[in-house]
């Protein structure tokens, strides 16, 4: 099975309390932020690897595992790190952020996966800086490919099909999609139990979260394939979200301690008057 | 003539799923901007009484698409009808469910439109639309326009109000079901692993209980009876999720549920930057947790520093006491 994961760098919202926007508002001031990898498509990247391997055996890859961004040079650290953990090619569109929005990503990733042909895309959900949660299904929709959005399980099963369990409002959605398929992850795909290949022992069970690469692997993937492209090769489409404005929400500021539990009853029922 | 159309979300059951109303709220704010109305689209395999109770909102038509094959959602068998449907429109909504995020953005691809998911407001400038959306797990609002001949967005329930009853009552029509696109035939739906309770939805309940990691295997012993004192939704932070306490679906947080109760009460709950993602439009925010440090106590309206395994069963005892 060949898989092409997307992934994307992000500005880490852990260090959300470093957020600025610019003096005219006009811009997000990222300077003080740390990139890392997007962690949906971390976890889309874990789980592109689970698919092709037995989870027994996990230096052995069955199949291809290609991983793609659209980004700066810099986020070439970012790639190097996915060949360390077990991709075996990548590909870096060349494009600054002021070139893309979430139609021009899918249409290029369209054109990408026109010429690599992979049984399945994988990403994750959403990106945590835009927090859109767009590319996934339009990529599918311009591919009249079948989706599986929010995967919190995938199985292969024996004829190559993939039950993806979705999260959705309310329980768990399950969906039977035929490759080539996407798949959108969520964050309990890397549990112990989110995903079998089908080479995979049912039985069998994963560290919970993602793998880490070895030393000798981090060596190994300076050698591995990379490859860039000019986003022009890749598509035309025209920007078409336009941020014109930021803001930092209204910051909500520290109540009252209580002293009890009945001095908290006392005042939401006179003070609040929630009870 | 109308010029925005709102897609409907109905439950397994046919039911209107009351989110769809906060979607019509979107389409009031945008449909004067574009100098219109706006249409309600349903799509299932027995509309009948959603799309009756959809007629008393104000729509200029509910526009009804009846087929067996659409009894469960399924993406590649709603999204052509949709995208035909609203074709004929300036802006296609809906609100953002895992339905209307599923949905909208293979949609918008279809209609060869720009997408804004999950907005918190619209409002018109100088004729356009500009969309208030919620960016960076919360920590920031980003305002964008698009440029697309058709326009798609989703609206975050818990920032557009349900709709109220217009005093008006629309017209229903028949739409056909569009022929199902190439993706449709490998896509099967599987089932529903529903899970069911007797409390309401944590994105619709007046009150929540939210419980942390600190609950450790007593997390339903704990909460469930003040949930009960409270008729409130029962939520967890993605800590007590991660460590097997509470289910998946009552994590409340960036990645979880947003929700914007009237009153949020959090148990044990450190206040960790995404879960306060999910939670911190809520009217009013309790926080009970023994460590005066946690960060969520900058943020909550009433904060009480003790232990959570003696305080709760005396905040119920108190409740019920009040009757």
């Amino acid at each position: 099975m060949k898989i092409l994961v997307a992934v994307k760098r992000v500005a880490d919202p852990d260090n959300a309390n470093r957020i600025k926007v610019s003096s005219g508002g006009d811009a997000i001031d990222a300077s003080g932020l740390e990139w890392k990898i997007n962690p949906f498509d971390e976890y889309a990247l874990e789980a592109a690897l689970r698919l092709t391997e037995n989870g027994a055996s996990p230096k052995k890859r069955e199949g291809e595992v290609v991983v793609v961004t659209m980004a700066p040079k810099e986020a070439e650290t970012t790639l190097r790190s996915a060949l360390a953990t077990g991709a075996d090619r990548a590909i870096r569109v060349e494009a600054g952020d002021d070139d893309l929005d979430g139609r021009v990503v899918a249409h290029a990733l369209r054109k990408l996966v026109e010429e690599e042909k992979p049984d399945v895309v994988l990403m994750g959900k959403q990106t945590v800086d835009g927090d859109s949660n767009q590319v996934g299904q339009m990529l599918a929709e311009l591919l009249d490919w079948p989706m599986a959005t929010f995967a919190a399980t995938l199985r292969q099963e024996q004829d190559g099909s993939l039950l993806v369990g979705r999260e959705v409002d309310g329980g768990v959605l399950s969906l039977r999609v035929r490759p080539p398929c996407l798949v959108t992850v969520d964050l309990r795909i890397v549990s112990p139990e989110g995903v079998y290949s089908s080479l995979t022992d049912p039985s069998f069970k994963y560290n919970e979260g993602v793998r880490f690469a070895p030393l000798p692997a981090i060596m190994q993937a300076k050698r591995k394939p990379l490859t860039v492209r000019p986003l022009s090769e890749l598509t035309d489409v025209a920007l078409t979200t336009k941020y014109t404005k930021f803001e930092l929400p209204a910051k909500r500021s520290a109540g009252v301690k209580v002293k009890d539990v009945a001095e908290l009853v006392q005042k939401l029922t006179e003070e609040a008057r929630v009870l | 003539m109308s010029n925005v159309l709102v897609v409907a979300e109905l439950d397994q059951d046919g039911n209107l799923r009351k989110s769809t109303l906060s979607a019509i709220t979107l389409a009031r704010k945008a449909e004067g901007a574009l100098g219109g109305g706006f249409d309600v689209l349903v799509l299932g395999a027995n509309t009948a009484a959603a799309a009756q109770e959809l007629t008393t909102f104000g729509a200029g038509r509910v526009l009804v698409c009846e087929d067996a094959s659409l009894a469960h959602y399924v993406a590649e068998h709603f999204a052509p009808t949709v995208a035909e449907v609203g074709k004929g429109y300036k802006l296609v909504v809906a609100t953002a469910t895992t339905f209307g995020k599923d949905l909208m953005p293979r949609v918008a691809a279809r209609l060869d439109a720009a997408y804004a998911g999950d907005c918190a407001d619209v409002a018109a400038e100088g004729g356009k639309l500009v969309y208030k959306r919620p960016m960076f797990a919360g920590n920031a609002y980003g305002y964008c326009e698009l440029s697309t001949a058709i326009q798609v967005a989703t609206a975050r329930q818990s920032e557009f109000a349900a709709a109220e009853p217009s005093g008006s009552t629309s017209p229903i029509e028949k739409v056909a079901k569009a022929a199902p696109s190439g993706a449709a035939a490998r896509v099967e739906y599987v089932s529903l692993d529903a899970v069911t309770s007797e409390r309401p939805q944590l994105t619709e309940a007046n009150v929540v209980v939210a419980g942390g990691r600190a609950l450790k295997e007593k997390f339903f012993e704990v909460i469930e009876p003040l949930a009960d004192a409270l008729g409130a939704a029962i939520g967890a932070s993605r800590a007590a999720v991660d460590a097997g306490y509470a289910p998946g679906d009552y994590q409340v947080g960036q990645t979880g549920k947003i929700v914007a109760p009237s009153l949020y009460i959090a148990i044990g709950i450190s206040g960790a930057i995404q879960h306060i993602a999910g939670m911190k439009g809520s009217k009013v925010i309790v926080a009970i947790n023994k460590d005066p440090e946690a960060p969520i106590f900058q943020l909550a309206d009433y904060g009480l520093v003790a232990d959570l395994f003696t305080a709760v069963p005396e905040l119920v005892s108190a409740l019920r006491a009040r009757g």
